[in-house]
């Protein structure tokens, strides 16, 4: 346990882990009809001792254990979250609301499908938004994150060669790529074969056509790209992929930049992922749960995971009555209480809200580039999409890197952005403001970095200290690594 | 902003998508609407789920459990949903000590020594078990899947298996006890069985035998796997990692998470220290700063597609992290005493009723042990289950969609919030 009297003043309060909370007889609830010996019912041999090291502790001692370290936590609704290809934008209240109503959260998965008619609306719904807003012709809501979206997709192309007898066995992955891209590909069995980007960042048809021959299953692709940079030659490069029979996936990650501006589907997209979690409003949760839908085009419809939601003259109900289908990718039908949050979000927003939401993404990042430009070194200057990527070159002189400036944002009171993504800028500070954010918070934020620019050059010292604000300051994360505690243990096991 | 950006108009920022695209790109979708519409649209669609207030009694992966109040209160601190994957660790240590704690729990759960910072559900955490069983024992190219494995998590494995190499899933059969066959299991290994999965209890709610068949396949250097689908057992059986389990896997939904129309949920995945490094997913680990405070990091983060990309152990980016917090709160409330007084409520009104309807005409086709779920058969067994949803009662889950072997069989799941009354109600329906 760390030195309590460090932490004891006003707000900063320490807070030891709950089970060093923990007194033999506490207990912070209770049930009827729980106190039968279980070895008149269950064989002894069966059963466990009562669990050594397991926390007892009382409702008020757990509820103040927790509350405290929510405290010690940013997020979008604390603090501006500028964290780059993350979209951290406001999580709307009422979607908390509505996905914790009876009907949703108390139904079960295997209920009748006629007494679950309205989650069934509820998916159809969803479905055909994200299908209206892709351009793609059908979606499935079951995987249950973006990178469970990409695996779903990467094995819907496999399966779409596979069954016409053409398996391949590489896939194309632009540099700048998420490494889940990659990771995903081959999880699938697929190699990757990595394309460079040109000078300012894009790829260019020539490099996929160099690449691209019939050994190649698909091309992975994220538009915008990493770098907030929207593919200007997507179309020609998704037509060079389908001569020679391969298909184009495009991670949906940064689809905040194109609703109402440009249909995936329309760029050639064969199949993409969307992660409500970042588009549609649905909290991050401290990293999950999320939920990533796969949309794909006609020729790989038959591919999608089952069940899927039908109609006919009863009503809705699913059917796995798809003998081409990949099967499924997780349990029962998604996250659904995401699926309830992101319908609220669409619903309250409408097409026209929609839109203006990516208009206001983009005008924000574009905001913040053109007054950041100066002072910090914008990897490739060009008008930007929903993101912009700086980094840390200039700052050499006065030993200043890329984490210093993040962990002197904390200082400021700001979240830091993603930092050393992507990999093909060296000390990469990606930054996405998202559409939430007011142009007061933005213009805060532009001067808590334009202060640290100044603090890089005149008082470095001050950067390398950060953060000094914090609960704790920089943590050593490579002795962490090389001697892993990875939970606590009971002091005296008994 | 227009101005400092040196655009007119908000269009001129999109010069570089083709026209070709931004022409065809209007959304045909409803205009939106006021926070007072929306809640009465969802109000509407959520009392049309008319399943959602009958009594239920089903499990089969998906448990209805009581959560304590306090649970959703810190749930609904914006502070811990608005947050992101904890990167930063300085104003995350909220998050990061709570997944600690949770890391912790979910290790002494299942007796095992480690766990990661969760999975996105039980199917999936299964399925990667068996692809890290297959790295383990890269050589063999098969997995025994026990029959009693949630049908579901099977299937789950079955996509992620396929494409990932060369390799091939056989069933195990399971016997008239309702347990996994563990002559047959005897028979079929091999040095060609990588992986033994098993589900603890199984699918039937039977406990199955894992020390038997963890010594079986120990004979045979193959890598036992268990699934618990209903976490709540854990509180009282014998956790996986006594009985010689290598990787023990669990839906935590019943500890803490409404059913939510199946997600959602956490996946639970534990193992041994030495396999720390094989190992899928998230970790948080114990580290300090230059002035000796204690805090949390994410950690060992070399196995992660973030930094392997293609090499990675997983493709897995976040975990489960707001519904892994719902977990480690309610079990923190439970405690010691509590997760298995929660456990003994639900092991003897199963129990209860198995007893009253056994002396009903309802025939329990299996003879092993069994928690809190129960499989019955009659001879009318869809007009009873009809009879009961007129009732307001969901009878349980018939299993023949899963096994055609299994006709005129119910599988009844009964827990905590079934009270006396309901249960009266559902044994007098089904009389």
């Amino acid at each position: 346990m760390s030195d309590p009297t460090q932490k004891q003043a006003g707000l900063l309060l320490d807070e030891p882990l709950i089970f060093e909370r923990s007194r033999p007889g506490r207990a912070g609830v209770s049930y009827p009809n729980s106190d039968k010996d279980p070895e008149l019912i269950l064989p002894a041999e069966l059963l466990r001792e009562p669990i050594a090291g397991f926390p007892e502790v009382s409702e008020p001692e757990v509820l103040r254990h927790f509350l405290r370290l929510s405290q010690w936590n940013y997020g979008t609704a604390t603090t501006f979250y500028p964290l780059g290809s993350c979209t951290m934008k406001y999580n709307p209240v009422v979607n908390e609301v509505v996905a914790r109503l009876d009907g949703f959260a108390g139904l079960h998965p295997l209920s009748p499908d006629d007494g679950a008619q309205g989650a069934l609306e509820v998916i159809l719904a969803v479905e055909r938004i994200l299908a209206e807003i892709t351009g793609m012709d059908a979606v499935s809501l079951q995987p249950a994150a973006g990178a469970q979206g990409e695996l779903t997709g990467m094995k819907m192309i496999r399966a779409y060669h596979v069954d016409r007898g053409d398996a391949r066995r590489k896939v194309l992955i632009p540099a700048s790529a998420h490494g889940t891209n990659p990771a995903s590909a081959a999880l699938c069995g697929y190699g990757t074969v990595q394309i460079e980007g040109n000078r300012i960042g894009l790829i260019e048809v020539d490099a996929v056509r160099r690449a691209m021959n019939r050994e190649v299953a698909a091309l992975m692709i994220t538009n915008p790209n990493t770098l907030g940079l929207f593919e200007r030659e997507i179309m020609q490069v998704a037509a060079v992929v389908h001569e020679q029979g391969g298909l184009v996936y495009l991670d949906g990650a940064n689809l905040n930049a194109l609703m109402g501006v440009a249909k995936p589907a329309h760029m050639g997209a064969d199949v993409m992922q969307i992660n409500l979690h970042k588009t549609f409003s649905t909290p991050h949760g401290g990293g999950g749960p999320g939920s990533g839908p796969v949309a794909v085009d006609a020729l790989l419809e038959p591919y999608l995971p089952t069940p899927r939601v039908r109609r006919d003259a009863n009503g809705l109900h699913w059917s796995s009555d798809f003998p081409k289908s990949i099967g499924r990718v997780r349990s029962f039908f998604g996250n659904f209480g995401m699926h309830v949050r992101a319908l609220a979000y669409m619903l309250a927003l409408g097409g026209d809200g929609l839109t203006q939401a990516t208009q206001m993404a983009v005008l924000s990042a574009n905001y913040i580039r053109r007054r950041l430009e100066g002072a910090y070194h914008l990897a490739f200057p060009a008008t930007c999409m929903h993101e912009c990527v700086f980094s840390d070159k200039g700052f050499e002189a006065n030993g200043i890197k890329t984490l210093d400036i993040a962990k002197r944002l904390l200082d400021f009171g700001f979240y830091a952005p993603t930092i050393y993504f992507p990999l093909v800028v060296p000390g990469a500070l990606m930054i996405e403001p998202t559409e939430t954010e007011s142009k007061e918070t933005l213009d805060q934020f532009i001067a808590a970095m334009l202060e640290i620019a100044r603090e890089a050059r005149e008082e470095p010292d001050t950067l390398h200290q950060a953060p000094t604000h914090t609960p704790v300051g920089r943590l050593d994360e490579a002795r962490a690594a090389r001697r892993p505690v990875l939970r606590w243990q009971p002091v005296s096991p008994t | 902003m227009l101005e400092i950006v040196g655009v007119e108009d908000v269009a001129a920022l999109f010069a570089d998508v083709p026209s070709a695209l931004r022409e065809r790109a209007g959304l045909d979708l409803a205009p939106g609407l006021s926070e007072i519409e929306v809640r009465r649209q969802l109000e509407t669609l959520a009392s049309r789920n008319t399943a959602a207030t009958q009594h239920c009694f089903m499990g089969a992966g998906a448990y209805p459990h009581f959560i304590p109040a306090v649970v959703d209160q810190i749930l609904q601190r914006a502070e811990f949903y608005s947050a992101y994957t904890p990167y930063q660790p300085e104003v995350s240590q909220g998050t990061l000590q709570a997944i600690f704690e949770f890391q912790t729990l979910v290790a002494m759960l299942l007796g095992m020594e480690v766990a990661n910072a969760s999975m996105y559900d039980g199917a999936s955490a299964t399925a990667e078990a068996v692809l890290m069983a297959l790295r383990m024992r890269n050589k063999r190219p098969r997995v025994l899947l026990s029959r009693g494995l949630h049908p579901q998590y099977r299937e789950t494995i079955r996509t992620y298996a396929t494409g990932a190499g060369s390799f091939e899933l056989v069933e195990i059969p399971f016997d008239s006890s309702g347990r996994t066959d563990l002559a047959w299991l005897k028979n079929h290994l091999d040095d060609q069985v990588a992986a033994v999965v098993l589900g603890y209890p199984n699918f039937f709610g039977v406990i199955e035998d894992l020390g038997a068949a963890a010594e079986l396949a120990h004979a045979n250097d193959s890598v036992v796997i268990s699934a618990t689908t209903e976490a709540a057992a854990l509180g009282l059986l014998k956790p996986p990692g006594q009985q010689g389990v290598d990787i023990a896997v669990a839906e935590g939904q019943s500890l803490g998470i409404p059913m939510s129309y199946g997600g959602p949920g956490v996946g639970l995945f534990a193992t041994r220290n030495e396999l720390v490094r094989m190992m899928p997913g998230r970790l948080v680990g114990e580290a300090y700063d230059g002035a000796g405070r204690r805090g949390y990091v994410l950690t060992l983060a070399t196995r992660e597609q973030h930094i392997r990309r293609e090499k990675a152990t997983s493709n897995i980016c976040t975990n489960q992290g707001l519904m892994a917090l719902a977990l480690t709160v309610h079990v923190s409330l439970l405690g010691k005493n509590g997760i298995r007084r929660l456990a003994v409520a639900n092991t003897t009104a199963a129990h209860d009723v198995a007893h009253r309807l056994a002396g009903k005409g309802w025939i329990a086709p299996f003879s092993a042990p069994f928690f809190n779920e129960v499989v019955l058969r009659r001879d009318d067994a869809a007009a009873k289950w009809q009879a009961a949803r007129a009732k307001g009662i969901l009878a349980g889950i018939a299993l023949e969609r899963w096994y055609p072997d299994l006709r005129d069989c119910l599988l009844l799941c009964v827990t905590e919030v079934h009270s006396a009354a309901a249960i009266d109600a559902l044994t007098e329906e089904l009389a």
